[in-house]
C-alpha cells in the first residue's frame, strides 16, 4: 500500500515537472527550413532573424521553437509539416525557403487550419491563385521585386534590354514581371534566355550571344553559387563596358557579393531590404544582428525577423489558438528594419518598398550597396485570388 | 542568327574552353580506370577539393598560383591515402562495390567541405596578368579563359608524349593492354598503378583550382561536374588517352554550341551524344582495348 502511494507521488511529482516547462512554453513554432543543402544558409540567416525577434520582445521563453529541415525537396517539406502539425501540434508554421515546398504543404495547411508564416518562398501563385487565409506572406513575391524595374530602368534612358534567368518556375516569373513592365513602359527586350537550373556553371555561351545583340543594359535573377559565377563571367566577358547589368537584388546579396568581388562593382538591382538603410529601425536591427551573430544581416535575415515580429505582433493582439493567429497575422502593421511593411487582406501577401540600389565600393575597400532609388508600398495585384 | 564571323569566333574558344577543362577531369579518370579497372566516382569531389585548396591557398599567401601549386600536391596527397587506406582493397572488389564505396565518399567529402569551408559559395579571383581581355586575331576574348586552354593543351601534349614516347609511357600502356603479362616481363604494375592514381588525382585538383576564378566553389562542385565527366569517359572510350581528348572536345562543343543554337534542347543535347555513341560504339569512340 505504501509503495503505491509512494509510487503515485513520485508519478505525480515527474509530471508535474515534466509540464513545468510546457507550461511556461505557451506556444509551439515549426520551423520548416533547409538546415542542409544548397540553401541551408537562408534557411540559418531566417532562423536567426526569428529567434532575434522573440528575445528582443523579450518572449523567448514563451515559446517552443521545433525545428524540422526540409531540404529543397517538396515531397520532404510536406513529410515534415505533417509531423509538425499532427505530432509536435505546432501553433504556426514558419517557413519555407522553397516555392516547391511552399506549393506542397498549401493544401495541407488550408486542410488543418494551420497558419504558415512564409519567409522566403517567393511564388506568384501562394498569395494569387492558390491563396488561402493560412499562408500569409512576410517574405517578397517573384513579380514584387522586379516589376517596379520595369518603369525605373525605362526612367533611366534604358530602352533595349536582354534577359536571362535560370529556367524554372521562379527565374520565369521574376524575368516574365519585369519584361511585362519595361514593355509597358515603352521599352524593348532584345532577346531572353532561360539557362539550364543549377547545371549551368558556364555562361559563356549564352554572355557571348546576350553581347552580339548589343543591348543598353542586361536583366537577370540569379542566386546563390550561379550568382556568383554569372556576375564574375559577365564582368570577364566585358559586357559591364557596355551594358549595366540589372537584375533582383539577389544577383549581389550581402551572403555572395564578397565572392564576387570587383565584378559586382555598378551592378543596379531591387530588393526589399538592403543593410544600408538609413532608418533608425534598420540601425538598430544591424546592430542587434552585429552583436548577436557577428556579421551583416542579409534580406534572409530581415524575413526571419519579420516572420518572427509579426507573430508576435499576433499574439500581442491576444490571438491565443491557430485560428486567432491565423485571423490577427493579416492585420499586423509595424516599421520593419526595411521600412513600414503591412499585409494586403486581399492576398495575404506584404505591402513593401522596394530599394533599387547600386553595389559600390566602400570606404574601408569592402563592396556595399549604394541605395539610389525607392519604389514605396509595392503591392500586388490581386491575381485571381479569393480568400 | 549572328553573321559576325567574330561572334562564332568566340563560341569556339567558349567551346575550347570547356572543352579542356573537362579534359583536365576526365584524363585521371579514364586512365585510372584503363589501368587499375577501378571506377572512382569520388574524382569529381577531388575536383571539388581542388577548387577549395585553391582558394584557401590563394586566401592565405595573396597568390593565386600558391593556389594553383598547392592544389594538384595535397590532392594528390589526399588520393594517396584513399589508395592505401581503401582502394587497394576495393581493387579486387568489383565494379557494384566500388561505385557504392565510391558513392559513400562523394558524401563525405562534400560534408567535409561544408564543416571546414562552410555551405555559402566562394571564390577567388584570377591572377593580375590573366585578368582583363586579350585581342586574338580580332576577337576579344576573356585572358584568363585562353589560360585554361592553353593549360589543357599542354596537359594533353605532355600525357601524350609520356605515354607515346617515354619506358614509363610504354609500362603503363603494357599494364593497360594486358596486366598480367605485363607483370610477368617484369613491370611492376603495382607501383604503375600507384603514380598513375596519383597523377589522375593531382590533374583533377589542378582542374579544380584552374576552375575558381571562372566557378565559385561549393559543396555540391564535385557531383555537379561528375555527370559531363562520366559522359566524356563513357563517350571517348574508358581507358584511353585519345578518347578522353575526343570525349572532352565532342562534349565541349555539343555544350557550348547547343547553348547557342537549340536552348531549349542544350541541356538534353550531351544525354543525346552519350545515347547515339553507345548504340553505334558501346565501348566508346576509342576504347583502350580494340
Amino acid at each position: 500500500m505504501l509503495k503505491t502511494i509512494t509510487g503515485a507521488v513520485v508519478c505525480a511529482t515527474l509530471a508535474v515537472a515534466a509540464s513545468a516547462p510546457a507550461a511556461a512554453q505557451d506556444y509551439k513554432v515549426g520551423m520548416l527550413l533547409p538546415y542542409s543543402g544548397v540553401y541551408a544558409a537562408l534557411g540559418k540567416d531566417i532562423d536567426e532573424g526569428f529567434v532575434l525577434a522573440l528575445e528582443e520582445a523579450g518572449m523567448a521563453d514563451q515559446v517552443e521553437i521545433i525545428r524540422e529541415d526540409t531540404e529543397v525537396k517538396p515531397p520532404v517539406g510536406l513529410a515534415k509539416a505533417r509531423k509538425l502539425v499532427l505530432e509536435d501540434q505546432v501553433d504556426v508554421l514558419v517557413g519555407p525557403v522553397s516555392s516547391g515546398v511552399l506549393g506542397a504543404v498549401r493544401d495541407f495547411v488550408d486542410q488543418t487550419k494551420t497558419p504558415i508564416i512564409v519567409a522566403n518562398a517567393g511564388n506568384d501563385e501562394a498569395t494569387g491563385e492558390n491563396c488561402t487565409p493560412y499562408i500569409v506572406r512576410v517574405s517578397f513575391s517573384n513579380s514584387q521585386v522586379n516589376r517596379p524595374m520595369g518603369q525605373w530602368m525605362y526612367d533611366q534612358g534604358i530602352r533595349k534590354v536582354y534577359t536571362m534567368a535560370p529556367d524554372y518556375a521562379a527565374g520565369r516569373q521574376q524575368i516574365g514581371a519585369f519584361a511585362e513592365a519595361f514593355k509597358a513602359a515603352g521599352g524593348e527586350i532584345v532577346g531572353q534566355e532561360f539557362t539550364p537550373f543549377r547545371t549551368t556553371q558556364d555562361f559563356g555561351p549564352y554572355l557571348s550571344a546576350a553581347q552580339a545583340t548589343e543591348p543598353d543594359a542586361v536583366y537577370v535573377f540569379y542566386a546563390g553559387s550561379e550568382a556568383i559565377n554569372f556576375v564574375k563571367q559577365y564582368d570577364a566577358f566585358g559586357l559591364n563596358d557596355t551594358a549595366t547589368l540589372h537584375g533582383s537584388g539577389f544577383i549581389n546579396s550581402p551572403l555572395y557579393v564578397d565572392a564576387q568581388g570587383p565584378a559586382a562593382v555598378g551592378t543596379v538591382a531591387s530588393l526589399h531590404y538592403i543593410p544600408t538603410l538609413d532608418t533608425p529601425e534598420n540601425k538598430t536591427f544591424v546592430e542587434a544582428v552585429q552583436k548577436r551573430y557577428e556579421r551583416t544581416p542579409s534580406e534572409y535575415t530581415v524575413q526571419g525577423y519579420d516572420a518572427g515580429r509579426s507573430f508576435v505582433e499576433a499574439i500581442k493582439s491576444g490571438a491565443t489558438d491557430k485560428e486567432a493567429i491565423a485571423k490577427a497575422l493579416p492585420t499586423v502593421e509595424y516599421v520593419s528594419p526595411r521600412g513600414p511593411v503591412s499585409i494586403d487582406p486581399a492576398t495575404n501577401n506584404i505591402v513593401q518598398n522596394m530599394y533599387i540600389y547600386e553595389t559600390v565600393e566602400g570606404d574601408d575597400g569592402k563592396l556595399t550597396q549604394k541605395l539610389i532609388g525607392t519604389v514605396e508600398n509595392v503591392k500586388d495585384p490581386v491575381n485571381g485570388c479569393e480568400m | 542568327m549572328v553573321t559576325d564571323w567574330s561572334y562564332w569566333a568566340v563560341q569556339t574558344l567558349n567551346g575550347l574552353q570547356l572543352s579542356m577543362l573537362l579534359f583536365l577531369l576526365s584524363v585521371g579518370l579514364t586512365v585510372i580506370f584503363g589501368l587499375l579497372h577501378f571506377v572512382n566516382l569520388a574524382h569529381g569531389a577531388l575536383y571539388g577539393l581542388g577548387a577549395y585548396i585553391g582558394i584557401s591557398a590563394a586566401a592565405a599567401t595573396g597568390s593565386y598560383w600558391a593556389g594553383f601549386a598547392a592544389a594538384p600536391i595535397v590532392v594528390a596527397l589526399t588520393g594517396m591515402l584513399l589508395y592505401l587506406g581503401l582502394m587497394k582493397r576495393m581493387r579486387q572488389a568489383g565494379p557494384m562495390n566500388q561505385v557504392l564505396v565510391t558513392l559513400g565518399l562523394i558524401f563525405v567529402f562534400v560534408d567535409v567541405f561544408r564543416l571546414i569551408w562552410g555551405d555559402l559559395a566562394i571564390g577567388t579571383a584570377a591572377p593580375a596578368i590573366f585578368s582583363g581581355r586579350s585581342d586574338v586575331f580580332g576577337v576579344v576574348y576573356p585572358t584568363y579563359r585562353l589560360f585554361i586552354i592553353a593549360l589543357g593543351a599542354i596537359v594533353m601534349a605532355a600525357l601524350a608524349l609520356v605515354l607515346s614516347r617515354t619506358q614509363l609511357g610504354a609500362m603503363i600502356r603494357a599494364g593497360v593492354d594486358n596486366d598480367q603479362m605485363a607483370a610477368c616481363l617484369g613491370v611492376n604494375v603495382e607501383r604503375i598503378f600507384f603514380i598513375v592514381f596519383c597523377v589522375g588525382c593531382a590533374l583533377a585538383g589542378l582542374a579544380g583550382a584552374v576552375a575558381v576564378p571562372v566557378f565559385s566553389a561549393h559543396p555540391d562542385m564535385g557531383t555537379e561536374i561528375l555527370i559531363s565527366t562520366l559522359i566524356v569517359v563513357v563517350v571517348g572510350g574508358m581507358g584511353s588517352l585519345r578518347g578522353a581528348v575526343a570525349g572532352s572536345f565532342l562534349v565541349g562543343f555539343a555544350q557550348t554550341f547547343g547553348a547557342v543554337l537549340v536552348p531549349e534542347v542544350a541541356s538534353l543535347l550531351i544525354y543525346a551524344l552519350l545515347a547515339g555513341v553507345l548504340v553505334f560504339r558501346p565501348t566508346g569512340l576509342f576504347p583502350a582495348r580494340a
